[in-house]
């Protein structure tokens, strides 16, 4: 098990130290002077040298790869050119709304997609398995935007139950925080949840059929109580799979869920950045998510290991 | 009333009929074998009983169990009988088991749901039941999981399932067509002692007529959904009244017509020695010496052009891996393999080719075997690529007939596609596949264990008389003596890598001198001593 888990420590640092290389590369490539867009464009040359010289841009490649790794790695992700603060620190307030609202539409879609899953699953080819999943059908297809506009409409606009957007902070405690975020997150979490609840449907049906779940009916237990206890764990491993890709796609592919629920996520910064040439902070970010998916990866895979015993014996 | 009966019991599964009028009765304490082929209903009739038919199946006529209509009956009262009143063991020990639960767990579950016990009560009565079927805590704690167990283990924690309630009745589907006949001879016996001390009645379900005929007191006898005959088992086998009976019981102990080849002071075609194949085993500590399990440990033998030679032995026992060594789908850790006089050992794919077109496999299982995708034609000419220069369409399409023809089926065959063939006739085609190059061995896996005794005996026949024919000499691997005896002169039991013993096959398996081999002959059923013994017996 400490061989496995050494291993899969060794490809996930092995996976950061190539991102780093290509995100640098990448960055080193792209059109456009990040002086010259500070300055704006009537700047004088000298004083474009002079900011040249001072964020480093005129040093070596190799030599400014490594004092980015370096400062990286000591926690120093370098300052914003435009809103002229650290990077961590920008990081650090988006953080605490983007990964709160990953969590929650992470838990959401879970809670919703495999009993939906199951029950679908259990009761395959039955009109109720037909129109379960045809609604999820339908939840892969619409768009999120537009599903949002509608929560808005519902539940901001007529209702009045929860803000239509924005974000108050969790200096105020975290009830008015979380009631902030739970439009977005269930905005999120239906269209993940759809296509978990098909994930789930195909994976128990495949255990469905196999022999030990006979053997479990063959014990005297209702197909109910069959579902949970045999079948389950064993559907569990493509459930996880696709669970660990859908938590890194909500850390970080949320910006047009920020954008309507106008919450100051990390989706909105790295665009804000992009847009501004703002490299330092898109650099950070990016490196940021990589590592978040790596570490999410690493969970998963011991997660397996808890799941089957068979691979915690290969491990 | 009897404990099980069954009258005119109809089965469809949508707009197919599977059975047809089933009578059947199993008195308490009595064994009752289930004889037929595969499609004969036996299955379902036991699934029947437990109520786990597939969803389309539709049945009527009258099941009753301890007086309980079972055609009847809510899924409540089912699951109150089930693994309580009626406990079930199953064909396939490796999937039968849920692989992420302890064999505590599972055999403990099925206690606790019947009598509501304490988990420890539960846990101490699984303990007891796996003792007694023969898995002792030393070495079989609760917490083992089921890829911890061997095959027969398997099987006998899905006994310990079935028996733990000490059910009236147990089904037992097949329970040791997928072991090895010494674990089977081991698991029968377990199974009789049960049904024994408890007085339980055994429905025992299987296409083996000795099986049937060392454990049953009365058979039944199935074809096509329906019941042949039925009556006490000593009788009904040494009397073989009715013609199906007498079918698979002469099938069962069919012996092709052939002569021997007695040819051995011709060069060998087949040449090992000292062969030697390790495999890595997973390594314990990071810092240790990688450690190796020898598969093949120092077997050398030679066989003759023309010769029908057995390779047996028990499961694991490398019998496999030196087959794979010979058609070099493997290279050996040491030793040397000669065919036809070259050196099989350190040679490329380009070297190997000329001997590749001269020896072929069948496998054992004729549905897996063969892309579904593809049509006769191009899989029965697949090994055609071996031969230089490559032969035109039109002479592809001859040879392909011809081989066809070989193997007793039409020419016309070759445009239809491997679902249209039932198993035999798969088989068929794959021995078509592996003659088409006129090799001169054939390296045959247990080409007949998936097949129906009466396919299994045309098999025999086809391949005792390419053998004759053609000149083809065989290597088959099997671990049936029956089959052995039927098809070769000579024999070399293995045992844990080695060759143990090695002979004439009639005198070795009458004679047996080593343990392995004389363990194998104990175990193995046949039927001709089996009646015997019931006979005996009976008076």
């Amino acid at each position: 098990m400490t061989a496995f888990i050494l291993k899969r420590l060794g490809i996930g640092l092995a996976t950061l130290v190539l991102a780093s290389i290509v995100v640098f590369a990448v960055m080193e490539i792209l059109p456009g002077d990040p002086a010259q867009l500070m300055l704006g464009f009537n700047a004088t040359e000298d004083a474009l040298q002079a900011l040249r010289n001072e964020m480093g841009l005129n040093d070596p490649v190799l030599w400014r790869y490594f004092a980015w790794v370096g400062g990286m790695l000591i926690g120093d992700f370098g300052n914003s050119y435009t809103y002229s603060s650290p990077v961590i620190e920008l990081i650090g307030e988006r953080a605490i709304v983007s990964l709160p609202l990953a969590v929650i539409s992470l838990i959401l879609s879970t809670l919703i997609a495999i009993p939906v899953g199951m029950f679908a699953a259990a009761r395959r080819g039955s009109v109720a398995d037909t129109s379960v999943m045809g609604v999820t059908q339908l939840g892969v297809a619409i768009p999120n935007f537009w599903f949002a506009l509608l929560l808005i409409y519902l539940f901001a606009v007529w209702l009045r139950l929860v803000p239509a957007g924005g974000f108050p902070g969790w200096s105020g405690g975290i009830w008015p925080g979380v009631r902030s975020l739970l439009l977005p997150a269930v905005a999120l979490a239906l269209p993940q949840a759809a296509i978990l609840a098909r994930v789930t449907r195909s994976a128990m049906l495949e255990v469905l059929g196999e022999d030990y779940i006979r053997t479990a009916r063959a014990k005297g237990m209702p197909r109910r109580v069959v579902l949970w206890r045999h079948a389950l764990r064993n559907a569990l491993i493509p459930v996880l799979t696709i669970m660990g890709l859908q938590f890194a796609f909500l850390l970080a592919g949320t910006i047009i869920i920020e954008n309507v629920f106008y919450l100051p996520g990390l989706g909105r910064l790295v665009f804000q950045a992009i847009t501004q040439r703002d490299l330092i902070v898109v650099e950070g970010v990016v490196m940021l998510l990589v590592a978040s998916v790596v570490i999410v990866n690493l969970a998963v895979d011991l997660t397996y290991a808890l799941v089957d015993p068979r691979l915690r014996a290969r491990a | 009333m009897s404990l099980l009966e069954i009258e005119n019991l109809k089965l469809s599964i949508g707009d197919t009929p599977i059975l047809k009028d089933i009578d059947l009765t199993l008195e308490t304490g009595e064994v009752m074998g289930l004889v037929g082929e595969s499609g004969s209903g036996k299955s379902m009739t036991a699934l029947t009983v437990m109520q786990l038919l597939p969803h389309a199946a539709k049945a009527s006529g009258r099941v009753t169990f301890d007086g309980i209509d079972i055609l009847a009956a809510p899924e409540d009262a089912m699951n109150r009988l089930r693994g309580d009143d009626i406990g079930m063991v199953f064909q396939e020990p490796m999937t039968a088991l849920n692989p992420v639960k302890t064999i505590g767990e599972q055999v403990a579950e099925g206690i606790r749901w019947h009598t509501g016990a304490s988990r420890a009560n539960a846990e101490a009565r699984a303990r007891a039941i796996l003792d007694r079927v023969g898995l002792p805590e030393r070495q079989f704690p609760l917490t083992r999981y089921p890829h911890e167990l061997s095959g027969g283990q398997r099987q006998r924690v899905v006994i310990a399932i079935a028996c733990a309630l000490k059910p009236k009745l147990l089904i037992a589907d097949e329970p040791t067509t997928a072991l090895d006949v010494v674990l089977q001879a081991q698991i029968l016996e377990l199974l009789r002692d049960l049904v024994q001390e408890d007085r339980m009645g055994l429905l025992l379900i299987s296409h083996d007529l000795a099986v049937v005929t060392d454990m049953a007191d009365r058979v039944t006898i199935m074809r096509h959904g329906e019941v042949m005959e039925t009556g006490e088992t000593a009788r009904t086998l040494s009397q073989q009244k009715h013609p199906y009976t007498r079918q698979l019981a002469e099938a069962s102990v069919h012996v092709p017509d052939r002569r021997t080849k007695a040819g051995t002071d011709a060069e060998p075609l087949l040449q090992v020695t000292g062969a030697e194949k390790d495999y890595p085993i997973r390594r314990t500590s990071l810092f240790g010496p990688p450690r190796h399990f020898r598969a093949v440990d120092g077997v050398s033998f030679s066989l003759a052009p023309g010769q029908s030679k057995a390779l047996v032995g028990r499961s694991g026992c490398g019998k496999s891996t030196l087959a794979r060594m010979i058609l070099a789908l493997d290279h050996p850790t040491g030793g040397s393999i000669r065919f036809d006089g070259t050196e099989l050992t350190g040679r490329t794919e380009a070297e190997l080719k000329p001997s590749r077109r001269n020896m072929q496999v069948v496998f054992q299982d004729p549905y897996g075997s063969f892309n579904p995708r593809h049509k006769v034609e191009r899989l029965v000419a697949e090994p055609l690529h071996l031969l230089e220069p490559q032969p035109s369409p039109a002479d592809r399409r001859d040879r392909v007939a011809q081989a066809l023809v070989d193997v007793g089926m039409s020419p016309a065959d070759m445009d239809k596609y491997p679902h249209e063939f039932s198993g035999g006739q798969r088989q068929r085609l794959s021995i078509a596949r592996a003659v088409i190059t006129r090799p001169r061995l054939i390296v045959a896996d247990e080409p007949v264990s998936a097949l129906d005794v009466s396919i299994r005996a045309q098999i025999l026949d086809l391949f005792a008389d390419l053998n004759q024919r053609l000149g083809v000499a065989y290597l088959f691997i099997t671990h049936d003596l029956t089959v052995a005896r039927a098809i070769t002169d000579q024999v070399l039991v293995m045992h844990e890598g080695r060759i143990v013993e090695e002979g004439d096959t009639n005198r070795v398996f009458d004679n047996p001198r080593s343990d392995a081999a004389r363990a194998l002959v104990e175990a193995a059923p046949d039927l001709e001593r089996a009646i015997a013994r019931r006979l005996a017996a009976a008076q």
